[in-house]
């Protein structure tokens, strides 16, 4: 059933956290070794919050965030997102929870490159089935909302890498999810498009958006109002 | 409102093979030439087999006729001045063949005379044939003008004459000549009518109407010109004497035609001292065409089969191409949450809006070549429809089968491995 207009998924909740992870484990079997890419990971996060992950390479970072976004299945371990337990979901109902509840932002854009800035902006609602014309005009409001809106009808290759985020920014916010997640947004970027990326998600997080948002660097880290620091697939700690 | 979302994922298909020409119109290649190739093939091949069909169907596949030959040994004795060389069917044969087969429905006797005909100013050597009003039943052709030969023209031994269409030009006869009279030899005949024959010439096989001029009474032609030729050629003169040149007996059913033909070889080579004849039955050389059609369409089936194959081949190639080049396309696609099946459905509509496409264009090629065949070359094609169907058919099940595949197997990555892919 095609929707008509964009409607907010989010139902109003209690003081229920956006994502709780119970003593989640992703191993890894390469032959006869295994990889705990995640050795039991048990965290909240809270609804509204602005968090970062932190932690050397190959600690986990991104296979917590693929976890968290759906992209990924946890070997074992629970998972609850807006209170609703996802371990046991099969793959449809995971692309279903992706297409509506969560925005997914990547260090390397992710953009078709074949296809306009709106048709970029537009994709989750082609696949919601919603019909062109409010898809469209959605498209043109969150562009604006990015200042993009001159930008309209290029393609990626034709834009900087900080217009090509903002692009993909643009596309997370399309379904209206309640979580957003960023797998190091500004690594690709300079110190000053940076900036500005991560000023967008502040006032997105202002909106009242759950951002989670990986990260190498302290500086983009010191936006996040708490940091998760990782090691080895565990926790270290936890700040703020 | 199906039809609608159906229509957007249609655009959106086209969009995205326009998206890629170079790719795309690969693709569309292979179908096209397998499309074309098959079409084309099998048009040439059905046409060469309609045109041996059609030319023995003309000479009536429940027919069995009988030619007379003049014997092998004798055609080599030119020098030893045989004064008379007799030989041929016999008007006793037409009893015979009349009474001692049950399936014959009729026979025909056929004296072919050569005399000159005289209409007004105009004289022509005219083959003329002598038979009788059967001969219009087994060798049907439409009537022109006026009538055809009648019982009673041999009960009263009528001087009449029904011109072929043939004859008439020859003598410049239309259709206010019916009535009018013309001499044969040294008698007058009344033309009664014009009939249309067998004009075509470039056929392998011989129509018994071919290049005659005129149809008389068997019996006034015997009466008249009687059994004894004289022909002159190259300066010595050969007399001979037949009775009948042709008997067309015609067989009640298909099934009865060749046991028939059996029966009367063997009846005539009881009769006959030398083998003064030859037999032949239109059904045999219609089943022997058959029989090389089929294996004519057998081996174009194989080569066209073979084509489509590798037509397939290319598509497959092109689109296992294109999913791996499209990897990372349809791991976005899937981390923002397309379903495996709308993955699918997405490189389903675009193979077959390629394969349409590209069947469709087939189809133009296959119908193209053979009309430039026909009119170039002017050889006779014929376009089936279930050549069209068949092609279009398994060219499109190829490419949607090979198209789908490699998405499908796309499909099935996980997201977070497809979006690694570069
Ligand atoms: N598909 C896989 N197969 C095997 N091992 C994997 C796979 N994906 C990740 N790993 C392993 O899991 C561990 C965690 O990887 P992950 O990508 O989460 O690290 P990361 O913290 O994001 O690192 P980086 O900062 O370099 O991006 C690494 O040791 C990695 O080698
Ligand atoms: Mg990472």
């Amino acid at each position: 059933m095609p929707m008509t207009a964009i409607q907010s998924n989010r139902k109003p909740r209690g003081r229920e956290p956006e994502a709780l992870l119970e003593d989640i484990r992703k191993i890894y079997t390469m032959g006869s070794t295994e990889v705990h890419a995640l050795a039991g990971v048990s965290v909240v996060f809270e609804h509204g919050s602005f968090w970062a992950i932190l932690g050397t390479s190959g600690s986990g970072k991104s296979t917590l965030l693929n976890v968290l976004g759906c992209l990924d299945r946890p070997t074992s371990g629970r998972y609850l997102l807006q209170g609703r337990d996802i371990s046991s979901l099969d793959d449809d109902a995971l692309s279903e929870i992706r297409l509506r509840n969560i925005g997914f932002i990547f260090q390397s854009f992710n953009l078709i490159q074949q296809s306009t800035v709106e048709e970029n902006i537009q994709l989750p609602l082609y696949y919601q089935g919603v019909d062109a014309e409010s898809s469209s005009r959605r498209a043109r409001k969150l562009a604006a909302l990015v200042g993009l809106e001159d930008r309209l009808h290029h393609r990626p290759m034709e834009l900087s890498g900080g217009q090509q985020q903002r692009v993909a920014i643009a596309r997370s916010l399309a379904n209206d999810p309640g979580l957003l997640l960023a797998d190091e947004p500004t690594g690709n970027l300079d110190s000053k498009t940076s900036a500005e990326i991560m000023r967008l998600l502040c006032d997105l997080n202002e909106q009242g958006k759950t951002i989670i948002m990986v990260t190498h660097e302290p500086d983009i880290a010191a936006f996040a109002h708490k940091r998760l620091y990782m090691k080895d697939g565990a926790i270290e700690r936890l700040e703020g | 409102m199906l039809l609608a979302k159906n229509m957007r994922e249609i655009k959106l298909g086209i969009k995205s093979l326009m998206q890629h020409k170079l790719r795309s119109s690969l693709t569309m290649l292979g179908m096209v030439f397998g499309v074309g190739s098959v079409i084309a093939m099998l048009a040439v091949g059905e046409g060469a087999s309609k045109q041996a069909l059609e030319e023995i169907r003309k000479l009536g596949s429940n027919n069995i006729i009988i030619t007379a030959q003049k014997p092998m040994d004798e055609q080599g004795q030119q020098k030893t001045r045989i004064l008379m060389s007799i030989y041929g069917l016999l008007y006793e044969d037409v009893e015979r063949i009349a009474q001692s087969f049950a399936h014959v429905l009729r026979v025909v006797p056929v004296k072919i005379i050569r005399k000159q005909g005289r209409l007004t100013e105009r004289a022509m050597d005219m083959r003329i044939l002598g038979t009788t009003p059967d001969w219009f039943k087994l060798v049907q052709r439409p009537l022109i003008a006026g009538r055809t030969l009648a019982p009673y023209d041999l009960e009263n031994f009528s001087n009449v004459v029904v011109l072929t269409e043939y004859g008439a030009r020859r003598l410049l006869a239309t259709r206010s000549t019916l009535g009018q009279t013309i001499r044969l030899g040294s008698d007058y005949f009344e033309i009664i009518g014009i009939i249309q024959n067998e004009s075509s010439q470039g056929g392998a096989l011989q129509s018994p109407d071919q290049q005659i001029d005129a149809y008389i009474p068997i019996n006034v032609a015997k009466a008249n010109f009687g059994d004894v030729f004289t022909q002159s050629s190259a300066g010595s003169r050969t007399r001979e004497l037949v009775e009948l040149h042709q008997i067309i007996a015609e067989v009640d059913q298909t099934t009865n035609v060749e046991s028939t033909a059996a029966g009367i070889e063997a009846m005539l080579e009881r009769f006959h001292k030398k083998k003064d004849y030859v037999l032949s039955v239109p059904l045999a050389l219609l089943r022997q065409a058959e029989a090389t059609k089929r294996t004519f369409n057998i081996v174009l089936g194989s080569i066209a089969g073979i084509s489509l194959l590798v037509g397939g081949i290319g598509i497959m190639n092109i689109m296992l191409a294109s999913v791996t080049e499209r990897t990372r396309e349809i791991g976005i696609r899937r981390a923002i949450g397309a379903k495996r099946s709308q993955i699918v459905r997405q490189f389903l509509i675009e193979t077959v809006v390629l394969s349409t496409t590209g069947g469709l264009i087939g189809i133009a090629i296959g119908l193209f070549i053979p009309w430039m065949i026909t009119t170039v070359a002017k050889m006779p094609t014929v376009v089936t429809p279930s050549s069209l169907i068949l092609s279009l058919g398994i060219s499109m099940a190829i490419g949607i089968i090979f198209g789908i595949y490699p998405a499908v197997r796309a499909a099935a990555l996980d997201p977070i491995i497809a979006l690694r892919h570069e």
